[in-house]
């Protein structure tokens, strides 16, 4: 005789637990909200515009206040790296532990750090404006491994998409994401290794040639970008185990309700389980 | 102050961006959690009676 049909106990609705937020990631957002405040402040009012004087001639030249933008622009490049950089070493134990946990990180970090690499290119190109004259160049060997960055990591997340087993979406998408990081050391070291084929500037912060409050303001921006990419890091993990588990307790009712209908041999057969008469 | 027009759009791109993201992500994760029983959440596990 079939048990009586049982359903998931219902869920309270509205409690304040609703949510993917902890004290800690609370406490976190406070702290980048304040981050960004006092960015905002240093790049706007506290930090000088980039003017130069042409030694022979006289006349000013440099960024001007465009050089502001930087401090958004190149925290976001350098968090876009430590996103895809995660992406890979979570794609790496989805292939070797094949566990929920790495496979929800590597989609978070993919997400997360497709975001910040559009907004790369966008802020570069507002910028590269009215430095560069352009709001892009084909020829640019840097702008165009970062555009190459983002549309393979546009098609891992177009290819989690897909339906199919689970399992092998997952492991499909970590070697496609093994692939594609093999980009960055290519944009990174991009102005060094194609100099003539780049409007980018070499790096000018590991020899610290830019000095004082200009330093500190880039350092605060890549403090408090990495603090926002950790923020978003987390919540779209915990959506992402969320996703998983409502879509378990979906199937848990489901076979629930289905136990209750069926008789069990009918069952059995069904799910190919050959030990008829023992409850299942 | 040059480039006004450049610096409002790239920072407000990036700032409008951010919080759009941010916005949908706990949106989704309300939406998410309300289908979920809290065991599912191990982040709640730090939050003791008082937020569960």
């Amino acid at each position: 005789m079939a048990e009586e049909p049982m359903s998931p106990a219902p869920l309270p609705e509205g409690t304040a637990s609703d949510t993917t937020g902890s004290r800690g990631s609370r406490l976190l957002g406070v702290l980048t909200l304040v981050g960004l405040a006092a960015l905002g402040v240093l790049a706007f009012v506290l930090t000088d515009p980039d003017v130069r004087i042409h030694p022979s001639t006289g006349a000013e030249f440099g960024q001007f206040d465009a050089v502001r933008m930087l401090y958004v622009h190149v925290p976001l490049a350098v968090m876009t790296y430590l996103a895809y950089g995660l992406c890979a070493v979570a794609s790496l134990g989805v292939l070797i532990r094949r566990t929920p946990w790495w496979d929800v990180t590597a989609h978070a970090a993919a997400e997360v750090g497709t975001v910040f690499c559009g907004l790369v290119l966008v802020t570069g190109s507002i910028w590269g404006r009215p430095v560069w004259n352009t709001w892009w160049e084909w020829g640019d060997v840097r702008l165009m491994t970062t555009l190459v960055l983002f549309l393979m990591f546009a098609g891992y997340l177009a290819l989690r998409r897909t339906t199919g087993d689970p399992r092998a979406v997952s492991r499909r998408a970590a070697v496609v994401a093994l692939v594609a990081v093999l980009d960055i050391p290519l944009v990174n070291r991009s102005v060094e290794w194609w100099e003539n084929r780049t409007l980018h500037q070499q790096s000018t912060l590991g020899d610290l040639k830019i000095e004082d409050l200009t330093l500190f303001t880039l350092m605060l921006g890549f403090l408090v970008l990495g603090m926002v990419l950790a923020w978003l890091l987390l919540h779209r993990f915990r959506v992402g185990w969320l996703e998983r588990a409502a879509l378990d307790h979906l199937v848990a009712a489901a076979i629930v309700e289905r136990r209750g209908e069926t008789p069990d041999d009918e069952l059995r057969r069904a799910v190919g389980d050959p030990s008829p008469g023992e409850p299942l | 102050m040059t480039h006004v027009g450049y610096l409002i759009a790239g920072w407000g791109i990036t700032l409008g961006t951010l919080a759009v993201y941010a916005l949908r992500l706990v949106r989704r994760g309300r939406d998410l959690s309300a289908q979920v029983p809290d065991a599912h959440r191990r982040w709640l596990e730090d939050q003791g009676s008082d937020d569960a």
